[in-house]
Formats: C-alpha cells, structure tokens, sequence
C-alpha cells in the first residue's frame, strides 16, 4: 500500500484527526469507571455511592473516634460532616497532619458491612494549602455549625 | 529601594515589549527598518528582567520583611540557599522566574540567529513580545512580587519545610527553562507563519532551541520525580498529579515536535504538521502553567487559591492560542507541501511517532482537565489518576517504544525493509524475557510487556551503527542511539520496580528485626536530633543482607516556622536497587510504625531519565560543533 503523492496532504491531515478522535474516545473509555467520584459522609449514609468503587471521601475526623488496633498501624476513626458519619479503616502511617477534629480526604473503597476502606489518607497540608474540596467543606461545615447556634 | 528597583525594571520591560509589537508588527514603512532596533530591544528586556530577579533574590536573601512576599514566605533563620531559592518558591517569585526566562529566551533569541531569514526573526521576535507584554502585565496587575508591607513583620512565616530541599534550587529553574524555551519554537513557528517562509533552513533555526528546551524538561521531570520520591515519603516516582501531567504534557508535545522537525530539517517535509506542533507545544506549557498557577486543581503545588489570577491566565491563554491557531489557519493552506515519501520509510515511521505522542498526550490533557470540566458541568467533584492513565496510556506507551526500535532502521523517502531483518535477535530477546516474566514473576500484564518491550529496545537501540564507523558517526546520531537506549532503561526501571517490590508496614520495638525482601533490617533506637531550623526524632536501622551491615537514619521532623511536621526517608542505593526506609508515628507500648521497602532495579528509571537527557545533549553539542566548524572553514 503506497499512499498517492498528491494525497499525501489529505493523508497527514486523516491521520491527524484520526489522532485526537482517537485520544478522545480512549479517554472517555477509561474514564467511565477510572474516575473517582468525591462524596461527603452525608452522601455516602445516604447510599449514594456503590460499594467497591474506588471513590474519596471528605469531611472531619470526629473527635474521640481514633482508634488504634493493635498491630499499631491500623487505625479506626469515624468521618464526618456535622450530618452524617462513615467508620474508616486505614491501614499506614497517617500523614502529620491527620488529627481528630481536622479536616481530610481518603481515598480507597466502600466496603459491604459500610465500613470505608482507606488505601490513603490526605489531610490540610500546612497553614496555606488545603485541597479545593476540603477547603469548601470546612467553610461549608462551619456554616452549618453557625447556623445551628 | 532594592524592591522598587526590580519594579521598576518590570514595568520598563512592559513597555519596550509594547515598542517591540509595534515596530514587528505595525505599518510596512515600521516594518522596514524594524528588524535591527527589534533585536536591540530583545536583549535589553531580556537584561531587564534578569535584574529585576536579581533584585528579587536580593530582598529574600537580606530577608528584608518590608516587601510582603518575604514576610509571608521567608524567615530570618532559614538556611542560605534556602532563602535565595526561596525567592521562587512562592506563586508571585515563580511566576517572575517564569517570565525572567522568557525575556532571556528572546533576547538569545536575537543574538544567536542571525543566520535566519530577518523578516521571519523579526516577526517571530514581536511574538515573544507580545508573549512577554501578557505576563509582564499578569505580573504587574495581579502578582506584582515587590509589593510592600507597611509596618514590615516583625518575622517572616517561613517555608514550606517540604520546599527546603536541594530540589527547590534546581527543579523549578531546569523546568522553567524547558517550559518557557518552547516559547521560542512558538514565536519562530508564529514568524514563519507570517512571511510564509516554512523551510528546512527555519527547521535548522528552530531545532537547537526544542532540543535545548526538551533536554531541560526531561531533567526537570526526571530530576522532580525522584525529589517527590525521597521527600514526600510515600515510595512513589510518579503520582499523575495534575502538576506532574502539567510538565509531563508539554514534553510529549516537544518529543514529538523534535522528532518531525528532523523530518522538516532533514527533507523539507511536514511542514504545517511541524508548525501546528511548535504552537502546541508552547500551549501546552501554558495550560500548565495556568493548571498550576491558578489554583483550580487539588494538588500540593496550588498556593492560594485566587479566582482572579485563574481568570487572568486563562484569558491570556485563549487568546494566544487562539490567535497562534487562527493565524494557522489562515496562513497553512498556503504552505505547499514538501517532497513526498512511501508508506515504508522514516518519514511514515516518524509520523507514526508523532500519531501515538499525540494521542498519549490527548488521553494526558482530557484526563487532568475531566475533573475540572465536569465540577464545572454538573458539580460533581472527583479526580482521576493511576488507573485511568495506566490503563489507558500506558499500552500506547509501550507500542511506541515498539516503534522506536523499528524508525531509526528505515531510509528517508522509501525504503525495502531489508534492514528489519536485524530485529529477529532483539525480538526473540524480547520474548524470552516477557515469556520468563510471565512464568516467574506475579503482576500486571503491562509492567511483563514493559519488561520484554525493554529488553527488545536496549538493544534495537544499537543496530542504527552497524555497517558505520563508531569514530566518523556523527555525534546526533549517537545522541539518538542513547536517548533511544535510555527509553529502554527507564522501562526496565519502571516495570520492574512496579513487580518485583517488597513492602513492609510494621509496628517495632527497638531490638526488633524486620525482614523486607532480600534484607534483615535492625531496628537499633530513636532519638532526638537538631537542624538549623527543625528538631526531629531520628530512628536508626542496621541494615544487612549477608555482606556488610548498613546503617539508615529516617526521621520525623519538626519544623518550627511554620510549624509543620515532615517524614524524612532514608534511603541506601545498592547496584540492583534501593532499601527504602520511612520512620512513622509512636504507636503505644514503646512500639514504632515502620515503613520499609525494598524496590528492585527503581534507580533504572532516573539513570534512564538522564541517559534520554544525554542522548540530546550529544545531539545539540554535535550540531553546534560542526556549525562552528563549517562556520570557520569559510
């Protein structure tokens, strides 16, 4: 197969736009279920997200729920967003920032039993920087909390 | 003083950008005698915005907490180097580097290519004005670095401790430098387009200026992968974090823009494809640039989050792109096209290349641009990472580095095939090492491919200097060969690293023995240690695996301005891989978590990254080298 010379032109721009239809139906091939969707404790109470789907949840460690197993590096705490609240397991070592009544993304699976099971855990990264959707919850989580006063 | 200074050396910048525009661009009579006072215009930009760095770097390395930005980033009692570098490790001090580069790269741009047509120069030198005026002006409106504090602080809120590091000195200055040297390509591209002069002798000006770009994003990315692997703590190389696809991006585009501008250089052919890829892959350093800087992604490299900044870079970023692309689409019907080759050839083989770059890196663009786009549809929030671009890109990846072995081997124009004959060695290499892979080793399908796929490529790599004498190969084709056997490399790392490491996460007694992998790790004390600027608790380990006993020292720091805590890892590189040690939390009963990897063959991936980076070096310096010398022998 010899492409014509005079069609050399018109081959180049086929392969061109054989490239980007190419990059975009790949591309929303993967994302249909390699994207992972960001829910909030309430949400997730609500059945709203399936279960072994890999997705984030955001809200605060409640105060008092940390606890430790005793392997020493599986952690139970309990997620939650003023309305509602999701157990987590995290097996690691929590990065310096996790406390409890801060604010923190993990990322991992929701399990059967409804157990959240953490594969890691970001949390509020120093004085400045704080993830967009944990900036938006924490404001959203005080709101809420003036409100009820 | 020193601050108004730097100012005012900015706004004196702005405003010969706007005289350059105007002379490049304006009236024919303008136009006419533009092309020297345009270069001379070029250089003292370029001169201008060195010193207003320099000015920058000044005030951080006095710590002068009259000027806002030092307050809010710096701190009296940080190391040195730290507080010179500390100068753009901030949004407004990165954002001036950024554009400090880019009035060098004009201003080398008028020195060095004298050689080119001076209508095309001095067009292509008003778009990297008009380039330079967007974000001098982004600068001076709305990130102006010298703003002052009145009172000044009485102290400064410090660095961010994961900052303060040697990578801060040389990471973000390297990438800079590859991102922005791209402008250069683009301005050329963008003159050429102007005075429709697309030939193999504007191939000639442009290529020095990709390959010094590329070399420098390959470092940057190579040098910043392995930064984020020792620092952050987490055992990874690569996380596909926006930030990351940001400089990932633009090197695709140039990979494949060093590749078919040979094409055009070599032939004179491909010639609008060459130009519609200079434009891209400028565009695509500044989507990163703008993913980064404006704070829309979730990532540790976002600063504040300012809505106006944002706006401001996506404004400056659809109308140079848009106005590159209208200008291309007006102009390329024009362009005739170059000599015409055969299906099999190096042409087709290096269109082949560019085909599979450009799709690998439209899967890049949609999957960090998807969450951005569709938080801004629906609302919904989510992120897409590893297992998106793994599944996706990856087998793409992998049947380029195919090709790679196949396109050095093809003549220009039209070939027979004869010389694939000598690919049956290295493919049945190939599949021995996949078939044993597969046997042996548990893992996924596409680090195994990787594997084998390595395997064929170290050493198709070589076959281009058979039948040639080693000493009289001219040194770009050498350059090729290593850049190419140094894809290999990095594969070899990445693949095998991803299968073969052993992980172990424990709590520990001092006393206690840890086996990871082939070692027996000691977990002799912690105890408290110092820095400049920190206290930590440092954990030390005895490390053997039957020769000699090696001692790692990771800590958990304590860094008091700001107050932040970090994880120091350490690390013993061995031949065959490195033991990877991270100290965590106290667990109670006197116990400490421990992290402990060994992973196998992980150094291949940088060795690789700097063999890729070498490969242009050679290239660059041979072309220069014998420039010089033709240039002498008349």
């Amino acid at each position: 197969m010899i492409a014509k010379p005079k069609h050399q032109r018109l081959v180049l721009i086929v392969i061109a736009v054989v490239a980007v239809l190419a990059a975009v139906l790949l591309a929303m091939w993967g994302l249909r279920d390699r994207a992972s969707y960001f829910y909030t404790p309430t949400e997730i109470a609500a059945g709203k997200a399936a279960v072994g789907q890999p997705i984030r949840l955001g809200g605060m460690v409640e105060k008092g729920s940390i606890q430790r197993l005793p392997d020493g590096v599986t952690i139970r705490f309990r997620m939650g967003d003023g309305t509602g609240a999701v157990p987590v397991v995290f097996r690691g070592i929590t990065p310096d920032l996790f406390r409890e009544d801060s604010g923190a993304v993990a990322e991992g699976r929701l399990s059967a039993d409804g157990t959240f099971v953490a594969d890691n855990i970001l949390a509020k990264h120093d004085e400045r920087y704080m993830p967009p959707e944990l900036g938006n919850q924490a404001a959203e989580h005080k709101a809420a909390k003036t409100v009820e006063r | 003083m020193i601050a108004e200074a730097g100012l005012a050396a900015l706004w004196l910048a702005a405003a010969l950008a706007i005289l350059q525009i105007v002379l490049a661009f304006g009236p024919a009579q303008v136009r006419s005698v533009a092309a020297a006072p345009v270069r001379s215009i070029a250089i003292v930009e370029g001169a201008l915005t060195v010193f207003a760095m320099a000015m920058l770097m000044w005030v951080f390395e006095r710590t002068d907490l009259s000027v806002l930005l030092v307050a809010e980033n710096s701190h009296s009692a940080k190391p040195w180097l730290y507080k010179v570098a500390g100068a753009w490790g901030n949004h407004e001090g990165s954002m001036l580097l950024w554009v400090t580069i880019l009035g060098l790269a004009g201003a080398a741009l008028a020195i060095f290519s004298r050689r080119l047509d001076t209508k095309t120069l001095t067009a292509a030198l008003g778009a990297q004005g008009a380039l330079a005026l967007g974000f001098f002006g982004f600068l001076l409106l709305a990130s102006n670095p010298f703003a002052r504090l009145n009172p000044p602080a009485f102290e400064g809120r410090g660095l961010n401790p994961l900052l303060q590091d040697p990578g801060l000195v040389f990471h973000p200055p390297t990438l800079y430098v590859g991102y922005v040297g791209l402008s250069v390509a683009f301005s050329l591209a963008v003159g050429a387009l102007v005075t429709g002069k697309v030939d193999s002798s504007l191939a000639k000006a442009m290529r020095p200026w990709v390959l010094g770009a590329w070399i420098m994003l390959t470092l940057g990315i190579t040098a910043g992968s392995y930064w984020a692997y020792y620092e952050l703590g987490w055992g990874g190389w690569w996380f596909w974090d926006p930030v990351e696809n940001a400089s990932l991006m633009p090197w695709l585009a140039a990979t494949a823009l060093l590749h078919s501008i040979n094409v055009l250089a070599s032939r004179d052919s491909l010639r609008a494809w060459t130009m519609m890829l200079a434009m891209i892959a400028f565009s695509m350093s500044m989507v990163g640039t703008f993913l980064v800087r404006s704070g829309v992604l979730t990532s540790v490299h976002a600063f504040a989050v300012d809505p106006e900044r944002g706006t401001f870079i996506l404004a400056l970023l659809a109308f140079y792109i848009g106005a590159a692309f209208t200008l291309f689409a007006v102009r390329s019907g024009r362009l005739s096209e170059g000599p015409k080759f055969e299906l099999v050839s190096r042409e087709a083989a290096l269109v082949g290349n560019n085909l599979l770059l450009t799709v690998i890196l439209g899967i890049v663009f949609i999957g960090t641009l998807y969450p951005l786009f569709i938080e801004a549809v629906t609302g919904d929030k989510l992120s897409v990472g590893a297992p998106y671009f793994n599944a996706v890109a990856g087998p793409l990846a992998l049947l380029l580095a195919v090709l790679v072995c196949i396109g050095p081997l093809l003549n220009w124009k039209r070939d027979s095939g004869e010389k694939l004959k000598r690919l049956i060695v290295p493919a049945l290499v190939g599949v021995t090492v996949l078939s044993i892979a597969l046997v042996t080793i548990p893992g996924s399908l596409l680090a195994k491919a990787g594997l084998g796929i390595a395997a064929m490529l170290a050493i198709s790599a070589f076959l281009p200097l058979i039948g040639r004498k080693l000493m009289r190969t001219p040194l770009s084709t050498w350059g090729m060969v290593v850049a190419h056997f140094g894809i290999a490399v990095a594969l070899a790392g990445m693949a095998a690293s991803t299968m073969l490491t052993k992980e172990v996460l424990t709590a520990a007694r001092p006393g206690e023995q840890v086996q990871v992998g082939p070692w027996l790790v000691e977990f002799e004390s912690v105890t408290p240690t110092a820095g400049p600027n920190w206290t930590a608790l440092q954990a030390e380990l005895r490390a053997s695996r039957g020769g000699g006993v090696t001692v790692l020292k990771p800590q958990a720091r304590y860094y008091t301005s700001p107050p932040t805590e970090t994880t120091e890892s350490a690390i013993e590189t061995v031949l065959s891989g490195q033991l990877y040690t991270v100290l965590g939390k106290p667990a109670e009963d006197g116990r400490w978590q421990l992290r402990l990897w060994w992973k196998p063959w992980v150094t291949l991936i940088w060795l690789g990254g700097a063999l890729i980076a070498l490969g242009g070096m050679l290239a660059l310096g041979g072309r220069a080298w014998r420039g010089w010398r033709r240039e002498r022998e008349r």
